[in-house]
């Protein structure tokens, strides 16, 4: 059942041959889950190590001089300050302040490393490239290849190849040998897990992915379990619960707005969208507000379900909603009035007819297990 | 190839029958529904009592993708239902023709078991699916 006009990763063939089953995602024929299954795909990341093909991911770098400055016009981050070697979570906002993205940035020393979500890459990269001053260019990487490898045993599967990997911290992101090919590596995922990408050369994917995957302790994963890993570690999914109508107060993303560039920070605005988000900052009143329900049953509440108060008044929708193999409870991230979205809120969720409860919770539902 | 056990009937939509004693009837999900819906999270199961006509969907099998109505093959009266799955709804995928049985039904209509395919008819069936 294959679709030609789907995009293939490096790493296509590597998937079959393993059993994958394979779907659409992002305009790539992906695999959904191999032979284990997506309830053990999740449950073997959280014990041992997970690898993920995301090289449907896009990945960037911008080359040219003062490109620090250039990113900060568009994100609402400290990248000038960003040391060599860090990466830093971001969001790119329109002029109203909505969210178009959320991507990672690395100081690369020479250049500046952009990884942003699959089906937002075109796009990324248009607006991007028309917002950036003479003497910059943003390159796309589509030579290489992205692997996750993400479990409490990465560390220990991935320093067989380099020990230079254990010494790294959350978010470094350096160039290390691994199969004597230079490869981008950085401690981060997307799972709540510690973990790595490898930013790898497309023809020296697969023989990396096979080398991680001989360790016994390694299984592949496919995107159903990334989806529920990154779901219980209380982490958005873009296109679902956040998009260029959400801004990110209403995300419940205000950390993802760096103290420089605040209304009392040392680099204060300066950023698209920054009149329309310091405003909600500063009002910290949302007409509606990201939150984390746990559910009073089993029964996976998912995107699209409506939610309502005790008097049956429509308060919000969920944007994400599963049955979390770790946590082992209902899980699902919503929007709420404000007002409703206080932790402990009783809500009702209405699935097939019948009314839900499901309460209020903080995120993450399961401990993030970062190596800081 | 999917365990299609040659003593029960089958429904086209993937449900299996097994004929008790005083015209009820045990129905599940065959082996092979269970590997395509995936690992089974929940199961909502219709209340005892419940009066249904054959082709009304009566449960939801939910798995980590998407919920799933599952249909009655027979008209009757549900009395009763496999409560284990509240708590273990893996039994499902575990032992679909077993443990992972959903609900019984007392047949007002015993001669509908007879339309139900028998397990070549399914196995075929099963076959052109994939």
């Amino acid at each position: 059942m294959t679709d030609t006009h789907l995009l293939k990763t490096p790493l296509h063939s590597f998937h079959i041959e393993n059993g994958a089953r394979m779907v659409p995602f992002a305009g790539y024929d992906m695999p959904v889950q191999y032979p284990l299954g997506v309830k053990q795909e999740h449950l073997h990341t959280r014990a041992k190590a997970g690898l993920f093909d995301v090289s449907h991911m896009g990945q960037f770098k911008l080359v040219g001089s003062n490109g620090a400055q250039a990113l900060e016009q568009l994100l609402p981050i400290d990248v000038i300050d960003l040391p060599e070697g860090k990466q830093r979570y971001a969001l790119l906002l329109n002029e109203q302040g909505g969210i178009l993205d959320d991507l990672m940035v690395t100081n690369a020393g020479s250049y500046h490393y952009l990884v942003v979500n699959a089906a937002c890459k075109v796009e990324d990269a248009a607006h991007i490239r028309a917002h950036l001053p003479e003497g910059l260019e943003l390159q796309e990487m589509a030579d290489h290849a992205l692997l996750a490898l993400q479990g409490p045993a990465a560390v220990d599967v991935l320093a067989t190849l380099n020990p230079a990997v254990a010494e790294l911290k959350f978010m470094d992101n350096v160039e290390l040998t691994l199969l004597g090919e230079t490869c981008r590596v950085s401690r981060s995922g997307y799972t709540g897990e510690d973990g790595y990408e490898i930013s790898v050369p497309a023809a020296k994917a697969v023989a990396l992915a096979s080398e991680l995957l001989s360790h016994e302790q390694c299984e592949l994963i496919g995107l159903g379990a990334r989806d529920s890993l990154r779901l219980e570690s209380g982490l958005c999914l873009y296109g679902h619960d956040m998009n260029a109508e959400t801004d990110p107060v209403s995300a419940s993303l205000i950390w993802a707005i760096s103290k420089a560039r605040r209304a009392d920070g040392e680099r204060a605005g300066g950023f698209m969208g920054a009149e329309p988000v310091l405003k909600a900052l500063a009002e910290k009143r949302p007409a509606k507000k990201r939150v984390g329900l746990i559910g009073s049953t089993r029964a996976p509440v998912r995107e699209g379900t409506q939610l309502f108060d005790a008097s049956d008044k429509p308060i919000g929708v969920v944007t994400s909603g599963t049955f979390g193999p770790s946590c082992e409870k209902s899980i699902s991230m919503a929007y709420v009035n404000f007002g409703e979205h206080e932790v402990g809120t009783e809500v009702f969720a209405e699935v097939r007819g019948k009314k839900i409860a499901m309460t209020v919770s903080k995120m993450p539902f399961v401990e993030q297990r970062y190596v800081r | 190839m999917s365990n299609i056990p040659a003593d029960l009937k089958y429904a086209d939509s993937h449900e299996w029958v097994r004929e008790e004693a005083n015209e009820v009837v045990v129905i599940g999900i065959s082996d092979y529904a269970q590997e395509k819906l995936g690992d089974v999270v929940f199961v909502e199961l219709p209340e005892v009592g419940e009066e249904f006509n054959a082709g009304d969907a009566v449960a939801v099998v939910e798995s980590v993708k998407a919920a799933s109505d599952i249909y009655t093959p027979v008209t009757g009266t549900i009395t009763e239902v496999n409560a284990s799955l509240e708590d273990s709804p893996e039994q499902v995928n575990e032992d679909a023709y077993e443990d992972g049985w959903l609900f019984k039904v007392k047949m007002s209509d015993p001669e509908e078991v007879n339309d139900l395919m028998d397990a070549d008819s399914y196995a075929d069936q099963c076959t052109e699916e994939d």
